[in-house]
């Protein structure tokens, strides 16, 4: 843990009130009011032009939104009289794409930033980010001849070394096509885990939000439509909408053991045991676990001739409305955790599913986010 | 070769493109990055009137620098006042008339270097703790820099071929407002072909090599963008 952000990561508490009314074609508005605090990952999650990343412009300064009221700790940011300008705001921000200044290397990219900071660089510090980030080999290079995952690791380097009080990503890697994104994903992770400094993480892809964050905020038409822990927001389908396949709960497991001639895992988690092929050798390993609503159905009774190795106990807590007309959720408690299943309404009326009825659910696929 | 009277009107013309180049530089740059960047309702009259010396006969323009700059015109009150006497027929009224004449050739491409930077360079600054000034000299300036190149080189060659306002507010006087294009003039209303030739010809020459290296430059540029690829 670097020493220098462990004091700023678990104190901040950020309270923001945002309203936007523009009545012209597009009808947008924001109408935001929420306390965070903040040590971790803040996952803000909503559909393209839901106000998420006016959000964080207004957080960081970039728009001026005139009724806003934007506090951080003690230290007022914008109200009917203050409006701290952004470079006074000592924020880090990752920028969607072309987030480096075009006329300086990597390197002077980076250096600009620091010379530019009240607080000395703490020691040691310049080192571990850029070998966190792999870019020793990038520095003397123009952000024109960096492919975009390298600019974006750059770009995250630059900030993290800004020392800033909170870091703000909007879409980090929305430009990047699937293999870069999964190149990138490890390098965020390593960030959450090796500095805790407060990050806002504006995305539109539960994967994901729902692999790096510890709190969500899910927007809405301009609205903050549902806040919590990944595993509760993601099992809410209306969080999710257009995206009825993505519904599924997240949460945390250690790997208990490994079995080599199978090759399965097995991730102790709050609701018991699961199998998992491959998720990990490492015994102790802590790693994030998804299941999707889809890839979950309910059994009344364990069967021991079936394919699905995750078997596990339930009680129905409630049933809601799928997208699919033709289908239900169902939430279920697996001991300390719930899961959500897709099933359809004939299954419900012939397995008599209502809340409080104990069952079994079956576990076809687990995936792995980390 | 040269008679001294030709030396003299080239080195008054450099000198006046010279003083008036730096002059506009310097004032024409805030009021680029003003035309380039301010929501105000007013870029939009300025900018016409900035552009106005594109499509006025030069003739028109040097009149009414004549009336204003005369000692009854408010400018030739304001500088009486100050004591400097009134501008008309010396080397400043010269260089006040170029300044407005060149003005547009200096400030349009500055203005269009500030605009095609867009706003998120200055944002990045910001974010790395960089204030106003400090964003406009070390993000703005530098990005600006083949704008400022091509601003230099037209405003500088423009003054040189100016001819219709130096006629109307400079005259005809030598050493002080007899510029190269006026005494080409001379020459040829004095049937002095010989004369008229060098002087043309090292003006064609000069005029020539100017417009090349801005070309070449620009040449270069855009041929460097192409490698590294998209830098937008």
């Amino acid at each position: 843990m670097t020493e220098m952000l462990k004091e700023n990561g678990t104190t901040s508490i950020i309270k923001i009130q945002l309203k936007l009314e523009r009545n012209n074609q597009n009808n947008f508005s924001l109408d935001v009011d929420v306390s965070l605090s903040v040590p971790g990952v803040i996952g803000v999650f909503g559909e393209s032009g839901s106000g998420k990343t006016t959000f964080l412009r207004s957080l960081a300064g970039l728009q001026n939104l005139p009724s806003a009221v934007i506090n951080f700790n003690d230290e007022v940011w914008q109200n009917d009289q203050i409006f701290v300008p952004t470079h006074k705001r000592s924020i880090g921000y990752v920028f969607q794409e072309d987030g480096l200044l075009p006329h300086l290397t990597a390197k002077e990219n980076i250096e600009y930033a620091i010379r530019r900071q009240k607080k000395a660089l703490e020691k040691g510090l310049y080192e571990k980010v850029l070998s966190i980030l792999n870019i020793e080999s990038l520095l003397g290079v123009f952000p024109d001849r960096l492919s975009g995952g390298e600019r974006q690791r750059v770009s995250i380097a630059r900030s993290l070394l800004q020392q800033p009080r909170i870091l703000l990503m909007d879409e980090p890697l929305a430009s990047l096509d699937e293999r870069r994104k999964r190149e990138i994903l490890p390098y965020l992770e390593r960030i959450s885990k090796h500095f805790v400094i407060p990050i806002l993480y504006v995305s539109h892809s539960v994967e994901e939000i729902a692999r790096l964050a510890d709190h969500v905020l899910v927007f809405k038409q301009g609205r903050i439509f549902e806040e919590g822990p990944p595993n509760s927001v993601f099992a809410n389908e209306n969080s999710l909408i257009g995206l009825s396949d993505e519904v599924g709960v997240v949460f945390d497991g250690d790997i208990s053991a490994w079995d080599e001639s199978w090759e399965l895992s097995t991730v102790t988690t709050g609701c018991g045991d699961l199998f998992i092929p491959k998720a990990g050798k490492l015994v102790g390993a802590k790693i994030r676990v998804r299941i999707l609503a889809k890839d979950v159905s309910l059994i009344e009774t364990p069967q021991s001739q079936s394919s699905i190795l995750n078997q596990l106990p339930a009680q129905v807590v409630e049933l809601s409305k799928d997208q699919n007309t033709a289908m239900r959720l169902v939430r279920v408690r697996v001991k300390s955790e719930q899961i959500v299943a897709r099933i359809s309404r004939k299954s419900i009326e012939q397995l008599n599913i209502v809340p409080g009825k104990s069952l079994w659910v079956q576990i076809k696929a687990a995936a792995v986010l980390n | 070769m040269l008679t001294p009277e030709n030396m003299a009107a080239i080195k008054l013309t450099l000198e006046l493109a010279a003083c008036v180049t730096f002059l506009l530089l310097i004032f024409g740059t805030p009021l680029a990055w003003w035309l380039a960047r301010s929501n105000s309702r007013w870029t939009a009259p300025v900018g016409a009137v900035v552009a106005l010396p594109l499509v006025l006969p030069p003739t028109v323009l040097g009149f009414y620098l004549l009336l204003a700059l005369g000692p009854s015109g408010y400018l030739g009150q304001l500088t009486v006042a100050l004591g400097l006497g009134t501008l008309p027929f010396t080397f400043w009224g010269l260089v006040v008339g170029s300044c407005f004449y060149s003005l547009p050739f200096v400030v349009q491409p500055i203005q269009i270097a500030f605009q095609s930077i867009g706003n998120r360079p200055l944002e990045i600054a910001a974010i790395l703790g960089a204030g106003p000034l400090d964003r406009f000299i070390t993000v703005a300036l530098p990005l600006a820099k083949p704008g400022f190149f091509t601003a230099t080189i037209l405003g500088f060659a423009h003054t040189i071929g100016e001819f219709g306002v130096v006629l109307m507010i400079g005259g005809n006087i030598p050493n002080e407002t007899r510029v190269v294009s006026v005494q080409m003039y001379d020459h040829v209303e004095a049937l002095a072909y010989d004369q008229a030739h060098t002087l043309a010809g090292a003006m064609v020459l000069f005029s020539f090599f100017t417009l090349l290296s801005l070309y070449a430059y620009q040449k270069a540029r855009s041929r460097k963008q192409a490698n590294f690829g998209i830098s937008i």
